[in-house]
């Protein structure tokens, strides 16, 4: 009994107050350490162009996405909408809505295409990322994206979010009572 | 995903137990046409019943089941809690809302993890067994989806349950978050976490530092047993009184950051849109709000009587201090009671006992939470918001029954 309990027992706790835990090798932080940030700090190596991301696209993302990334059943919108945030009918799109550039790359590598996340190689989502924002007329057809330049790339709706003023409406209004 | 294929599950929000018990019984004699109203007799030999099982099921007699809308992604989607159908504060685990983004991913808890890094003293990997181990905090706290109510804005739905049933209310059981970060030692610079799920997606979410240091529990179980699947098992957030959205579940992976990460949850989606065209982020708290929970629509009162109104009202912000209803269009409003103790930021159960004289009304409850907060009114916060956002409803909800007994949607 005592020698099951320390075989199960990690000899090597780590954490100061309860002795749990080991410390991760840096490779295991690297595989599991998907995040990018705003900054782009962790992009991995590589680039890509829409030329190459629209024959990604056609094969992995059109079916849901439409042809043109115009949406589908399955997938909605990934462009247009610019305009039409302050209208009754909002389109709200990759182009038209969305901050940063980076949580395209995010995203497209840590969740799609829906039916296989993780599939592409960070060559395919660079060039996926190039051709959605090419599409959108954010950048030109030629330009490449890669970890140094996808940071700089500014989207329309960059300045597009206020702080939550909450609450807004629901204060204490005593004439509303009886 | 957009849900252009309906295949409707039927609504489990048709006659109910609680509505037979309640109007069944005390109307029999008024009606006089129940099937089994008549006489209690004793019909001959007894049998012996079914042996002691190793995990126990509801009655066959019992069918209230979660509301799902399958699109063609049905691994992205939620299911709903049939609210009409509750009792007390608590959700059962079984019938609590789902909201996947990649479906419900199988974990065996000996191969689960819990990485935390970034910028802290110490990155630590934790086998669940580890965590398990660590002190525990038990905790009843409400959980919604910030769509929850979405479709009220502009086309109201017909039933509490699809009004209202992406809300959930369990006593859930972890360790602190915050006593894990210490153990890491998380290092001045970092402002946020970003929480991480296991699932296909890897869902996350950036969570400021002050959150996380306050009072987000790691939770293992769930109403006294092990968390399901659908809730995260084996390891999730609990983010008290903050949108479901934020709540990871099988979650895997927290890292310490400078800065939020902005992230698809958290930019494109479960961002308010607001009229002049600006969206509001970080919209994190879930404000106060109540509903009824019967009658609510689609309910039938079989005829005027005695009935008792009764109600879930919960804040993000803490205690639920006042809950009024009104059964008069909102013209006056009287003072409903508590199911007590009562919890802060948890569901709050109300009852009032009511004759109903067979007339139209409409029925409409309204809370305050301890911050004085007041649940406005839909029109209040439409003027205030528009219609272009789908999230963070909270708007007073009202239930018209008509003179025949049916009830609906009134804004619907």
């Amino acid at each position: 009994m005592l020698a099951a309990i320390l075989a199960a027992t990690p000899l090597m706790g780590q954490s100061p107050n309860y002795g749990v835990g080991r410390s991760p090798t840096p490779e295991e932080i690297k595989s599991w350490d998907i995040s990018i940030g705003p900054d782009g700090r962790e992009l991995p190596p590589g680039e890509g162009r829409a030329v190459e991301g629209k024959e990604v696209y056609t094969r992995r993302c059109a079916d849901c996405h439409g042809s043109e990334g115009q949406g589908g059943d399955q997938g909605e919108a990934l462009v247009g909408g610019e305009g039409t945030l302050d209208t009754p009918k909002p389109v709200k799109t990759v182009g038209s809505y969305w901050p940063y550039a980076t949580t395209l790359w995010d995203y497209i590598n840590r969740a799609m295409p829906f039916d296989s996340p993780g599939s592409l190689t960070h060559k395919q989502v660079y060039a996926l990322v190039a051709y959605l924002l090419y599409l959108n007329g954010i950048i030109e057809e030629e330009e490449v994206i890669n970890a140094q330049t996808l940071p700089q790339v500014r989207m329309p709706n960059r300045e597009g979010f206020v702080p939550d003023p909450r609450p807004d409406v629901g204060r204490t209004d005593q004439s509303q009572k009886n | 995903m957009k849900d252009r294929t309906a295949k409707d599950q039927p609504d489990s929000s048709k006659p109910s137990r609680r509505r037979f018990l309640k109007s069944g019984a005390v109307l029999a004699g008024v009606l006089g046409a129940c099937a089994d109203s008549g006489n209690v007799s004793d019909s001959g030999p007894r049998t012996l019943g079914d042996i002691p099982s190793p995990y126990g099921q509801r009655s066959t007699y019992e069918k209230s089941v979660r509301y799902t809308h399958l699109s063609d992604t049905p691994e992205a989607g939620p299911s709903r809690t049939p609210l009409q159908d509750s009792y007390g504060i608590l959700t059962p685990s079984s019938l609590h809302f789902e909201r996947h983004h990649s479906g419900v991913p199988t974990i065996d808890p000996s191969q689960h993890h819990l990485l935390i890094h970034g910028m802290v003293d110490r990155p630590l990997v934790f086998t669940m067994e580890e965590i398990l181990r660590l002190p525990s905090v038990s905790r009843i706290h409400f959980i919604e989806c910030s769509g929850n109510s979405g479709r009220e804005w502009t086309t109201p739905e017909p039933t509490v349950q699809r009004t209202h049933g992406m809300l959930g209310c369990s006593e859930w059981t972890g360790v602190s978050l915050s006593l894990l970060l210490s153990e890491v030692g998380v290092q001045s610079e970092a402002k946020w976490i970003i929480a991480e799920g296991a699932d296909g997606c890897k869902l996350h979410r950036s969570i400021p530092m002050e959150k996380a240091m306050d009072n987000i529990v790691i939770a293992y179980a769930q109403n006294g047993e092990a968390i399901r699947p659908e809730q995260g098992y084996p390891l999730r957030l609990v983010v008290p009184g903050w949108e479901g959205n934020t709540h990871v579940k099988w979650l895997r992976r927290i890292k310490a950051v400078d800065q939020p990460y902005m992230g698809r949850e958290e930019t494109s989606k479960y961002t308010d849109l607001m009229p002049d065209g600006k969206a509001r982020q970080f919209t994190f708290v879930m404000e106060a709000k109540s509903v009824i929970t019967f009658p609510s629509g689609r309910d039938k009162l079989p005829g005027p009587g005695f009935y008792e109104i009764t109600g879930l009202a919960w804040s993000g912000r803490g205690l639920i201090k006042s809950v009024e209803i009104s059964i008069d269009g909102g013209q006056s409003w009287q003072e409903a009671q508590f199911q007590e103790p009562r919890h802060p930021v948890a569901l709050t159960r109300f009852r009032l006992p009511w004759r109903w004289e067979g007339q139209e009304v409409t029925l409409r409850s309204r809370c305050i939470d301890e911050t004085g907060y007041v649940q406005p009114s839909r029109e209040a916060l439409i003027e205030a918001r528009g219609l272009n956002t789908r999230y963070h409803y909270n708007g007073i909800t009202a239930w018209r029954v008509s003179s025949d007994g049916s009830v609906q949607n009134a804004y619907a």
